[in-house]
């Protein structure tokens, strides 16, 4: 397993040492919920190993936007690029992007029926083929991670809610994707677990990890990305370093927002 | 605590107003009144018998019937005992029964997740069938399976003929019996052999798939080998098969096996019937688990049918199955509409024509009750089992 950790380590300087690779490629996307026109023309272009905050009002279609990435939703124009795969009708396209693209959800969605070992080796046995001994290695390393190796054997529901999330984080590293994706992870927390959480996807993003994360953790934002986004109306408005993008706000719409979520 | 002080109790109240009084007070008057209903009931019927000259007893399950029955599964002719009638009618409702639950749980699935469609025109087509069939009484659609439809199939000399060796009229679907030669006996020991196989073949294809992660198709290579190691002793053996061919003989065919068109009237409507319902039960199972586990799996990589099987169905199985052991019950006890068309299930043979020669009222409902109560509680306790099984162990 050390030498798993090392060869990890080691991608991760050959990422870094050309951090100009465009993992994630949107191209004038729009996407419509029937005659609702949610995403109004995005572009963006991930660089490996690249962490980005997208935040915005409720409603503003950040959500959306990153499920589009994983095509848990459709989008109806534009080119999304994922890892040089295009994401198309075709299953086997969808297939290959799923398998590279890790996915935290706001309400976890851990499996009930499986034990927490059982919840992080399914894909991995399933998906990539990997016999179980070797699957459940790995997944106790991730446990160890994330700092639950000793809840393995039990169902999710005798968790808290941060440990949980923690699960779903170690679930979907399992699988060695080469993106994560948040949707809002600590939005459904009890305010001490949310540092338990933000924690871990901390030391995740220390590990080089390419990330996409929506919240509202401004904290988060400011230590962590290297991006900060602002979505509002289906549009991307501003997409900054966090410290013009905080201290700096180009637009009004960021200033009225930041000003709302700051002042209170 | 110490003696010299009494411990202090809260004041009593009059004995009438206090609630577990009251409540013994009911418990006893309600165990009285059942007890004298019981009691009177025996004593009645015991005085109307003996004014009646009918003896009780089971004596009369020894006499011979002297009545035929169209259909049996163990032999029975009419110089058999009343007692024979009674095996005779029970195997055919546990027969009908369990071909109905069969078919009804195979095709209720397949509604049921066709209703789910995201096809328009397949789940279109399974709620019509759906709200079509669940709401015709079942008696009506067994009448209609039976004399709308096989009853007016053409007589037997003018049979649906097929190849010369299927034939289909209103007398019932004639189809070849095969009779076993010498040498046939190689054909069994293959098939046995082909079943342990195979079991040893799921079982080392498991425990790899767990060491190294290689998936076996052991679906495909299992049939192959179900199939074709009879096939090769049957060829090998020469064919120690002779099919009897039903044929014409006067007016009706002979040979061969024959299914009643009684038996298959009321197989199609309990089927479709019972179906009708398990599909919504099982739709209502896939819709309880929510779309959060199914975009989870998705996310993880997991494609539909995994995600189905991994995921979903273990899950909605919960929901599923006690529901599904009422239908089961229901359909059991459906079966004994077979009366009204003249299938021989328990109730027409035995507390239909049996009771009716015997006058023995009281024995024969008893037993035929005790028939329906048993088959249902042992559908119940296996049904329950498999349940606690397939439950969720959250806490």
């Amino acid at each position: 397993m050390t030498e798993q950790m090392q060869s990890e380590q080691g991608q991760t300087v050959v990422d870094s040492a050309k951090a100009d690779k465009t993992i994630i490629h949107v191209e004038a996307m729009h996407k419509w919920y029937g005659s609702f026109h949610v995403l109004k023309n995005l572009n963006l272009d991930v660089a490996q190993g690249e962490r980005i905050v997208i935040c915005g009002p409720s409603g503003s279609g950040k959500s959306t936007f990153i499920r589009c990435i994983n095509r848990l939703e459709e989008h109806q124009q534009g080119k999304i690029v994922v890892d040089g795969v295009e994401l198309t009708d075709d299953v086997r396209h969808i297939d290959s992007v799923r398998k590279e693209v890790g996915m935290v959800f706001q309400h976890f969605n851990l499996f009930p029926h499986m034990t927490v070992l059982e919840n992080c080796c399914v894909a991995p046995i399933w998906v990539r083929k990997t016999p179980r001994k070797e699957a459940e290695a790995t997944a106790m390393e991730y446990l160890k991670r994330v700092k639950i190796p000793d809840q393995a054997n039990k169902y999710p529901g005798q968790l808290s809610g941060g440990q949980q999330q923690r699960v779903a984080i170690a679930r979907a590293l399992c699988m060695k994707p080469k993106i994560m994706l948040f949707d809002e992870p600590t939005s459904a927390l009890d305010p001490e677990m949310i540092k338990e959480v933000l924690d871990t996807m901390i030391e995740l993003a220390s590990s080089g990890m390419t990330m996409l994360c929506v919240t509202h953790e401004m904290g988060f934002a400011k230590t962590v990305a290297d991006r900060v986004i602002f979505m509002d109306g289906g549009e991307i408005v501003e997409s900054a370093p966090p410290h013009d993008f905080f201290d700096n706000p180009q637009e009004p719409r960021t200033q009225q927002f930041l000003k709302q979520i700051l002042h209170h | 605590m110490n003696d010299n002080n009494p411990p202090l109790q809260p004041s009593r109240s009059k004995p009438w107003n206090d609630p577990r009084v009251r409540a013994i007070f009911f418990q006893v008057v309600a165990l009285a009144a059942i007890a004298w209903s019981g009691w009177t009931l025996i004593e009645n019927t015991l005085a109307n018998m003996e004014s009646r000259g009918i003896s009780t007893g089971f004596g009369f399950l020894d006499q011979s019937a002297g009545f035929g029955i169209i259909m049996s599964l163990i032999p029975y002719d009419a110089t058999y005992s009343y007692g024979r009638t009674f095996f005779v009618g029970l195997l055919n409702t546990l027969l009908v029964s369990a071909m109905g639950i069969v078919a009804a749980t195979i095709l209720g699935f397949i509604i049921g997740v066709a209703r789910l469609s995201s096809n328009w025109l397949i789940a279109k087509l399974s709620l019509a069938y759906i709200e079509i069939i669940r709401n015709i009484p079942i008696l009506l659609q067994i009448f209609f399976w039976y004399f709308a439809v096989l009853r007016s199939l053409p007589t037997p000399r003018q049979s649906v003929d097929v190849g010369g060796v299927f034939f289909l009229n209103n007398r019932g679907l004639y189809l070849p019996d095969p009779i076993a030669q010498p040498g046939f006996g190689w054909v069994e020991a293959a098939l046995v052999i082909a079943i342990v196989a195979v079991v040893i073949i799921k079982r080392w294809a498991k425990k790899r798939q767990l060491a190294t992660g290689e998936i076996f198709p052991t679906v495909k290579v299992g049939i192959s080998i179900l199939i074709g190691l009879p096939l090769l002793a049957y060829l090998a053996t020469g064919g120690p098969i002779e099919w009897d061919i039903p044929a014409l003989k006067g007016f009706n065919f002979g040979g061969g096996i024959t299914l009643i068109p009684e038996l298959a009237a009321l197989w199609v409507a309990l089927t479709l019937f019972t179906a009708a319902f398990i599909a919504e039960i099982v739709r209502s199972g896939i819709l309880s688990v929510s779309k959060g586990q199914t975009e989870a799996a998705r996310a993880l990589g997991l494609h539909n049918g995994l995600t189905l099987r991994l995921v979903v169905i273990p899950q909605a199985m919960r929901v599923i199955i006690p529901p599904l052991t009422s239908q089961y019950l229901n359909l059991f006890k459906n079966s004994s509409l077979a009366t009204a068309i003249g299938y021989p299930d328990l109730v027409s043979v035995f507390m239909g024509t049996t009771l009716n020669q015997t006058g023995q009222a009281v024995e024969v409902v008893a037993m035929t009750m005790a028939v329906y109560l048993t088959v249902s509680l042992l559908i119940s306790f296996f049904m329950n089992l498999y349940n606690r099984a397939a439950a969720l162990k959250e806490r």
